[in-house]
């Protein structure tokens, strides 16, 4: 992408004069303001969405047909000839210009972007326009340097965003906002420069109302000079308050609080499109875009990204739509929308990464119809910060980790990945599948597991716990009793005599629920019959002898084999 | 050494020097990194796990496999390593690998359908890295399909964990991994171990009586091959396969689990149950 190269413009001191920051210090005033100002913000807007744009004569088109007319244009537009007001019909005979409607979303998201440049460096700022803010640059000399860096850091992350501005720096909020508006690139003007500073500025920089206006056009006041130089008495006995004000605001001699914003921590992107994406691999650049911006965004504010919660709304299927022309008084259903939420592990900024992890998860529950709007949201939080230790064991890398889990959960299904958490019930083979955390993010991680195997441990080393292997779902079995208990087993096609046997132990429980369950449960140890085994190869690697679980399910009244001792 | 012999020695050297930098120079063999399976016996006989390698264990059901297994994955859990077990079968079961002693928290569960899930599976953890073991279970899959398996896989996987501190456990029902596996395994069960009520002549006791309850079981390890090689108080990697023979084998006991050990701090009994079986 091309941005044209920023002018510095600084107002400095003449001869004689001290140094601004001198000014500043010596005037024991730390204070100053920097402002932010988008010019064409919506038509900025819709080019941040669509970069390409950039290198084409732009028009954006708004209000109800047929009355559509252009409201905003770019330079190659107007150097081909378009205007403002122009109406769409009249527009559109020029064969190279690119018309698009103009996107109220968009400009929401970049107004929001906008407050993401100024909090990426300083948390005091003023929403003071859509266009426009004011950042309190009290003691960031420090961190970033001279005003003209800190102007020129705010252009360079502008930049990045997508979004081209003009920053001023000033000794109060108004000043700053007026040069912002007026000047080109960056502008620093010393403490006590303000009036002579804004002087070549038009008096249309002040806003004055429409009537102000016309006044002063008719006095042929034109500059902010030439109104910074009439006498303030007769201008407050010709226009009133409101030109007081003026005369104070084109003089740079205003004072007044400064309104802080509260800090979002809400990312959120969209974009809409004329042609419904049907396929993974289209929808998958677009959502590429989102997410370099929406990393951007993150990286500007020094945040992550926690989760993702993807939207999508969707077009009616054709068969449906036919199916709504044939039903004349069928009521015709809003859009179907999907969305998905992607709860990461560890915050995450990299955009690559995140658009790997939403390909996956795409195609693990990919949309039923084309998409004709996507929103990707980004919940924040603050990016994750280890040390990992000598002499500590190595773990997965978290975000790789992220991603391997995702390629699995593709392969084997979603609920099939996982931690097992065992749960507080008696139910035999309960248990719950856990999100997967490396030992670096779940809370226990460091200290008492320094690695050091428990004495406990130690001595159980020398005689190891019998496991069991569990049969999912139970095999259905045929038991032979004698005197309630089993003496022969019959099950896959294998027959054997029980040689020993504990139980039962009777255990039931959930009664009030709709799965109650009752069972006594036998360990068995069973001698296979040879014949049996011959039968079935499988059987044949079996060996003579086992230690099977079984249990009788009173409620369904059959035997069932729950497992093996292995 | 013969003038023509050390003419011979100074050509090759010469016409190696790019590629090998001193080639009649003795170089010691690494060592192999090995872990404790977490059962005294068989780490006495195989020096244990070793890293970066390839370990099968085989046998019939109710051999012990899984016990050994569980007991390298609470043995690596333990010691704070993230370990994957890929089911193939689906066989596992948490609360008894809780009983003995595995962090269920540092172990990725892959709960898999068919052969060709667990190997994709098993591929992808291998290539994330940063296990400490990985532990692909074919225990219940019948031994004719986990043999067409194609031997290139087997390879694939040894190739990928060489050089890592994966530990990659294959357990199986036969051995099929070939020359690919360093360690090989073999178990069976000996005896199954059952106790009598107390006060009660176990000799005038039915077999299948429930006052018994069972204790456990004995099984036997067999090494089968291995690529290490005990040189002193180390183990070395060796090209030459050590092939098991008589005596080289070990037997360890497993303990029947506590019934009901998984309740949880603070739970109450409802349903009620023994304390051993």
């Amino acid at each position: 992408m091309h941005y044209p190269a920023c002018t510095v413009r600084e107002e400095g001191p003449e001869k004689g004069e001290e140094s601004f920051q001198s000014l500043f210090l010596s005037a024991g005033l730390p204070m100053a303001f920097a402002s932010i100002f988008v010019p064409n913000f919506i038509l900025q807007a819709v080019v941040r969405a669509e970069p390409a744009l950039r290198e084409h004569a732009l028009a954006l088109i708004d209000g109800n047909p047929p009355l559509c007319s252009v409201v905003a244009i770019n330079e190659k537009a107007a150097q081909s000839g378009i205007e403002l007001g122009m109406t769409k019909m009249n527009a559109a005979q020029f064969a190279s210009l690119e018309m698009r409607p103009r996107s109220r979303p968009q400009e929401k998201i970049a107004h929001a972007v906008l407050l993401d440049i100024g909090w990426s460096v300083s948390p005091r700022i003023e929403d003071t326009a859509q266009d426009a803010i004011v950042l309190d640059l009290s003691g960031l000399t420090h961190l970033f340097g001279a005003e003209k860096d800190i102007g020129a850091h705010l252009v360079q992350r502008s930049c990045e965003c997508g979004l081209l501005s003009n920053v001023a720096i000033a000794s109060n909020v108004d000043t700053a906002l007026i040069a912002a508006r007026g000047f080109k690139g960056i502008t620093v003007i010393p403490l006590g420069q303000e009036s002579k500073s804004l002087g070549d500025l038009p008096v249309g920089v002040l806003f004055p109302s429409a009537e102000t206006a016309e006044t002063l056009s008719r006095w042929g006041v034109r500059t902010c000079a030439a109104f910074a130089g009439l006498p303030v008495l007769q201008l407050s006995e010709r226009l009133g308050q409101e030109g007081v004000r003026l005369h104070a605001l084109a003089r740079g001699a205003t004072s007044r609080s400064f309104a802080i914003a509260e800090p979002g921590h809400f990312f959120e992107e969209e974009m809409e499109l004329d042609d419904a994406v049907e396929e993974l691999d289209p929808l998958s650049f677009l959502l590429g875009r989102l997410l370099d911006q929406l990393c951007v965004r993150l990286a500007a504010r020094s945040l992550a990204a926690a989760s993702l919660r993807v939207r999508f709304e969707l077009q009616p299927a054709f068969e449906n739509a036919l199916d709504v022309r044939k039903e004349m008084f069928r009521r015709i259903d809003p859009p179907g929308v999907y969305e998905r939420e992607l709860r990461l592990s560890v915050p995450a900024r990299d955009s690559k990464m995140l658009l790997k992890l939403l390909r996956l998860r795409l195609q693990s529950n990919p949309p039923g119809a084309p998409i004709h709007k996507i929103v990707l949201a980004a919940e924040s939080a603050r990016p994750r910060s280890t040390q990992g230790g000598l002499f500590l064991p190595s773990f997965p890398d978290p975000e790789k980790l992220e991603l391997t889990i995702a390629r699995i959960a593709n392969v084997v299904g979603e609920g099939n990945v996982g931690s097992p958490s065992l749960v507080d019930t008696w139910r035999p083979g309960e248990f719950q599948m856990r999100r997967f955390l490396t030992p670096m993010e779940s809370a226990e991680a460091a200290s008492s597991d320094s690695g050091a195997i428990h004495p406990r441990r130690q001595r159980d080393n020398f005689k190891a716990r019998a496991s069991v292997r569990f049969f999912r779902p139970p095999v259905p079995a045929t038991l032979e009793l004698n005197a309630g208990c089993p003496t022969r087993v019959f099950f896959q096609g294998l027959r054997g005599e029980v040689l020993a046997a504990s139980g039962p132990w009777r255990t039931s429980g959930d009664w009030w629920r709709d799965d109650p369950w009752q069972q006594d449960e036998w360990d068995l140890e069973i001698h296979f019959h040879s014949s049996s085994a011959a039968r079935d190869p499988v059987a044949a690697l079996r060996a003579d002898c086992g230690l099977y679980r079984f249990y009788y399910d009173a409620l369904r009244g059959s035997w069932f084999v729950r497992g093996i001792y292995d | 050494m013969s003038l023509k012999t050390a003419a011979l020695r100074a050509h090759v050297a010469s016409a190696l020097a790019t590629r090998v930098a001193s080639p009649f120079e003795y170089r010691d063999r690494p060592a192999v990194e090995t872990v404790p399976a977490g059962i005294h016996s068989v780490d006495f006989l195989t020096g244990g796990f070793p890293r970066g390698s390839l370990t099968e264990i085989y046998g019939p059901p109710c051999s012990g496999r899984t016990s050994l297994l569980i007991s390298a994955l609470a043995s690596r859990t333990s010691a704070s390593e993230v370990c994957a077990l890929v089911d193939a079968r689906d066989a596992f079961d948490p609360i008894s690998a809780e009983a003995a002693g595995v962090k269920l928290k540092h172990l990725l569960w892959v709960r898999c359908r068919n052969v060709d899930q667990a190997l994709r599976s098993t591929d992808l953890l291998i290539q994330g890295g940063g296990f400490g073991l990985i532990a692909l279970d074919f225990g219940d899959t019948p031994a004719q399909v986990v043999r067409y398996v194609p031997l290139q896989v087997w390879f694939r996987f040894r190739r990928a964990v060489e050089s890592t501190p994966t530990i990659l456990v294959v357990l199986e029902q036969e051995s099929n991994a070939k020359t690919c596996a360093s360690l090989v395994l073999k178990l069976r069960m000996q005896a199954a171990r059952w106790s009598r009520a107390s006060g009660t002549a176990e000799e005038i006791l039915p077999p299948h009586s429930p006052g018994c309850l069972l204790d456990g079981a004995q099984s036997h390890a067999e090494m089968i091959r291995s690529r290490a090689k005990r040189e002193g108080n180390r183990l070395i990697r060796d090209e030459e396969i050590f092939m098991g023979a008589g005596g080289s084998g070990a037997d360890f006991e497993t303990e029947a689990m506590e019934i009901y050990s998984h309740a949880l701090p603070g739970m109450h009994s409802s349903g009620g149950g023994p304390g051993k079986r």
